[in-house]
């Protein structure tokens, strides 16, 4: 058995925590895993740890995929804490191109010669 | 998970941060069965070191003989591995490798809205897999192409053969690739990305005539 304290890092008693015990549902459907997410400033004294790490991480454009990659985190957890950091204009998000129900030409030719180039 | 990767922890390689001029990504899913070689296909096109984000599924630990009170929940973590490819200054495109069975893709809300299309990778000694995937992106409308990954050891099949395993239109293209190499996984991006051409050239007549 775990000592108190000593949790798994993906225990549910652990995401409960960070998250306030609140789920992905209230989150603004507008967070989608591309959406880059870029900090508007440095992170602040007291803030919230998982926070004060989205805000390290997101000094340059960073996807909602990668930030949840690289905290170790759910997607569902990072999005929470996210519209967090949006509400209090600590990050803004940039989002992804959605397509229409046909792809856009222009689009599709830009990742043509994209890839051209790999 | 218990073990975490330093290297993971860490945050992106100076190398790998993108520009500040970066305003809009898009995403391409690629879906197939276990083993059939998603993250490697990911990996070998991807600028970045393939990432894995995780989610996880709660239970309640219902039907479970918790006969001492306070139990601990059970929670299972699904990963999804995922690359990256800058397009230009300002795109970046992201592949996101999931397996075939739909039961994952409601983990991740959103998988597969507004992406661009997607891969289905197939393994010729296991195109059964598949089945249930093609179905479902039919259903959604998301438009795909079928990549056969070359197994050495799997028996060649003349791509129509596939075809007409799959029960797919002749409108959908196969191709076969070695998802190992880079330019072969390019490849079938770049035969997604010509049907999607197609797709918006074929509607745009559609509307001209």
């Amino acid at each position: 058995m775990n000592k108190a304290g000593d949790w798994e890092d993906s225990s549910p008693e652990r995401l409960y925590v960070i998250t306030g015990g609140r789920s992905g549902a209230s989150v603004p459907a507008a967070l989608d895993l591309v959406t880059l997410i870029v900090a508007k400033s440095g992170p602040r004294h007291g803030m919230q740890p998982e926070q004060a790490a989205i805000i390290r991480l997101c000094q340059a454009p960073l996807s909602v995929a990668e930030i949840s990659a690289y905290l170790s985190l759910p997607v569902s957890v990072v999005t929470v804490l996210l519209s967090d950091l949006l509400i209090d204009k600590q990050v803004m998000a940039r989002a992804p191109v959605q397509p229409a129900l046909l792809p856009d030409r222009a689009l599709i030719e830009a990742v043509i010669d994209g890839l051209q180039k790999l | 998970m218990d073990f975490r990767s330093s290297e993971q922890a860490l945050g992106p390689r100076s190398e790998d941060v993108l520009p500040e001029t970066t305003t809009a990504a898009v995403k391409v899913v690629i879906v197939g069965g276990f083993g059939v070689g998603k993250t490697t296909l990911v990996g070998a096109v991807s600028e970045i070191r393939p990432l894995t984000t995780e989610e996880t599924m709660t239970q309640a630990g219902v039907g479970v003989d918790d006969t001492h009170g306070v139990e601990r929940k059970t929670s299972t973590t699904v990963a999804m591995d995922f690359g990256r490819i800058s397009i230009n200054e300002e795109l970046v495109l992201y592949l996101f490798g999931t397996p075939g069975q739909q039961r994952f893709w409601f983990l991740w809300r959103g998988l597969f809205e507004g992406a661009l299309g997607a891969v289905v990778l197939v393994d010729t000694r296991r195109l059964e897999v598949s089945f249930d995937v093609i179905g479902r992106l039919e259903e959604w409308r998301v438009p795909f192409v079928v990549a056969v990954n070359s197994f050495p050891d799997a028996p060649p099949y003349p791509i129509e053969e596939i075809r007409g395993a799959l029960d797919l239109p002749a409108s959908v293209p196969i191709v076969e690739c070695d998802a190992r190499l880079r330019g072969s996984s390019r490849d079938v991006l770049m035969a997604l990305m010509r049907y999607l051409q197609s797709l918006a050239v074929s509607s745009a007549a559609i509307e001209a005539s």
